[in-house]
């Protein structure tokens, strides 16, 4: 086990798929739990895409800021938000990550970095522009990344703001996460060109296009963008061409899907399976290695889900707090 | 040390104050500095009406022109909000909302409460508002009950040079964001403010004239056509008490009721269009909370319920007049004397 072929040291592998494992089990259990029918609203899990939120994170610190999407669960974790904290949140309980207040789509924990899930499509576009802003204007050296699906990246906000960001020259990054379906409708169908990293180029941004079941891809092209973007050289565009496991919302029948896609993409294109066979069959880590982070992230969740079982709702009072700071 | 300055100096004044103040304090905008980039022509415009003008200059690198993307540079504000900044951001005319109202009513607005408290976004969107510009429907109108409706918004609307000033500084100050309201008939309004900084809290409506017959609530321009009937209703030996609201999120119950309750009669005035708007606000809330009190039903006087025209002539019968409000006003209080 002395010769790594990896840019990350084996603490950094490990921690990286410990990261992807606690989404995947997060997202495996809120499946679960989600069809017993006492979590409230919509859920969107990110299980199959968690290559990108890790690749992409490992490159960054708190003073980085992220603007996620309605299917944020694994941006959150990923970027350091509290597991047990989001679990109560998406319950609905007081000790929840947004008190309650927020839900699913909306857990925030700005102290590290993450600016919010995101109900509308393509809102975090503009707002990150803003963080990076405030960054480049601290000169703290922070980036700022936005994430978007293939279907977000056909709005206006998201178009308009990767002009603005080439503009100010804004250390941006653009990541879209492709897994080929906006809601129900194909990407085939619903964006004309073949390639985000044509359309970036028409406002003057450079992209790159990678395999975002991939974690070693993804690391190595987000490493390459956000180095380029601290040091001031600007916004940059990633695409991750991924998978979706489950379906656009928690109960979506996923008809628009082929038979057997799903199967077929768990048995051939889990970014777990392919993180753990690279990392194994080098010889950095063992099986062993993994399965101890496996039991570990295992009873993490199982706390996770009985403490916000057990948690209290939100009082009515606090239906009051906090729509302003002083009235 | 105070001296007659028009609204549009206090506006610059305040900005440049809090600017010299609060290093966090960053401006963004539509030809905020007068094109940015452009050979030759630096601070050329100052904004479309030359509100920011000269700012640049004092305050270099802190005032950024912006593409005409108000979608991005909005959100970007709001962005740069929660990350600590304290961006004003110049819309321009607040009838261009519709371009970036997301951002604004979804994130703004939302990101303290649906965040559990945690986020704080606090962003001046400075925006004219009003009609007299000959500028017809879509550069006229006054959308403060849109953004007056929507929780987790602050309005303000000022109504003279002192106020500005000091609600400006106040509301660049205030964590939360605020719609910065900037009547486009009234930039060259002058009154007596004084050269230092000052606060006005937002939430505190003025008495600017008392009376014990009937009260008429307004704010921003109207404010003046009220105060011209008031002086018109006094010759008739009607004294109407006149209340400037300053801010319409949050308002101030409390003044308005206390003074209805002495009077009995209350007449609203606003410049929006009726249909859900300030004007009904009012007059619900004082029918609700104040019903034993009133003499007279409440009067409402607003603009019709129609977009800003254009010829000049119906341009100057949208607004409502003095002529309209001492009649409303005239007409509760003849209804009473004469019960």
């Amino acid at each position: 086990m002395s010769n790594n072929p990896f840019p990350l040291s084996r603490a950094e592998l490990l921690q990286a798929y410990r990261t992807m494992r606690t989404i995947r089990d997060f997202e495996e259990r809120l499946h679960v739990e989600f069809a017993k029918g006492d979590i409230p609203g919509f859920v969107h899990l990110y299980a199959g895409e968690e290559a990108c939120a890790a690749g992409i994170m490992t490159h960054l610190t708190d003073v980085d800021r992220i603007a996620s999407t309605h299917r944020g669960h694994g941006h959150c974790i990923a970027k350091g938000v509290d597991v047990a904290e989001m679990m109560a949140e998406i319950y609905g309980k007081s000790s929840g990550a947004c008190r309650g207040k927020g839900g699913s789509m909306h857990i925030a924990d700005l102290a590290k970095g993450m600016m919010g899930a995101n109900g509308i499509l393509g809102a975090g576009a503009p707002l990150i522009c803003g963080a990076a802003l405030a960054a480049k204007f601290r000169g703290d050296g922070g980036v700022g990344v936005t994430f978007f699906g293939d279907g977000a990246s056909n709005q206006g906000t998201v178009l308009e703001s990767m002009n603005l960001a080439a503009v100010w020259n804004l250390p941006v990054i653009f990541v879209v996460e492709n897994n080929g379906y906006a809601e129900s409708t194909s990407v085939d169908y619903a964006t004309a060109v073949d390639s985000y990293v044509d359309r970036a180029s028409g406002f003057g941004v450079p992209g790159v296009t990678v395999d975002g079941t991939d974690f070693f891809a993804v690391h190595e092209a987000a490493g390459e963008i956000i180095r380029r973007a601290r040091e001031g050289g600007g916004p940059a565009l990633l695409e991750c061409k991924m998978i979706r496991f489950f379906g656009h919302f928690e109960g979506d029948a996923q008809t628009y899907k082929a038979k057997g896609e799903n199967e077929r993409n768990r048995e051939t294109r889990d970014c777990l399976k392919l993180f753990a066979a690279r990392v194994t069959d080098a010889g950095v880590l063992a099986a062993a290695d993994l399965a101890l982070v496996d039991r570990e992230v295992a009873a993490l969740i199982d706390d996770a889900v009985a403490a916000a079982k057990g948690a209290p709702l939100p009082l009515p009072a606090e239906l009051l707090t906090d729509v302003y700071a002083s009235y | 040390m105070a001296r007659k300055i028009s609204v549009k100096q206090a506006i610059n004044e305040a900005l440049d104050l809090e600017m010299r103040r609060d290093p966090s304090v960053i401006l963004l905008g539509e030809d905020i500095v007068g094109g940015a980039g452009a050979p030759g022509e630096i601070d050329a415009w100052g904004g479309v009406l030359g509100v920011t003008k000269g700012l640049d200059a004092k305050h270099p690198g802190r005032l950024l022109d912006t593409p005409l993307s108000e979608s991005a540079y909005i959100g970007a504000a709001i962005g740069a909000a929660a990350c600590g900044m304290r961006p004003v951001a110049e819309l321009m005319f607040l009838d261009f909302m519709g371009v970036c109202f997301d951002q604004i009513l979804n994130q703004a607005a939302k990101f303290k409460y649906m965040f559990g408290g945690k986020a704080r976004t606090p962003v001046v969107i400075r925006a004219m508002v009003g009609a007299g510009f000959r500028a017809a429907a879509q550069h006229s109108q006054m959308l403060t009950p849109i953004f007056t409706h929507v929780p987790g918004l602050k309005v303000v609307c000022p109504s003279n040079a002192y106020d500005a000033k000091g609600l400006l500084i106040q509301s660049i100050r205030d964590d939360d964001p605020v719609i910065f309201c900037e009547h486009k008939n009234l930039y060259g309004h002058e009154a007596d403010v004084p050269a230092e900084s000052y606060a006005i809290p937002l939430g505190e409506a003025n008495v600017v004239r008392e009376g014990r017959d009937v009260t008429i609530v307004s704010y921003g321009l109207t404010v003046h056509r009220a105060l011209e009937a008031a002086a018109r209703l006094a010759r008739e030996g009607i004294e109407a008490e006149v209340i400037d609201l300053r801010t319409l999120s949050p308002i101030d119950w409390d003044t308005v009721i206390e003074s209805v309750e002495a009077t009995g009669r209350l007449v609203v005035v606003d410049e929006a269009n009726p249909r859900c708007s300030i004007a009904c606000d009012v007059a619900a809330y004082v029918a609700q909370h104040a019903f034993g009190a009133l003499k007279a039903a409440p009067q409402m006087v607003t603009a019709p319920h129609t977009p800003v025209p254009f010829s000049p002539v119906l341009e100057d019968i949208y607004v409502p007049s003095a002529d309209a409000i001492a009649a409303a006003a005239g007409r509760i209080c003849a209804r009473a004397r004469a019960a």
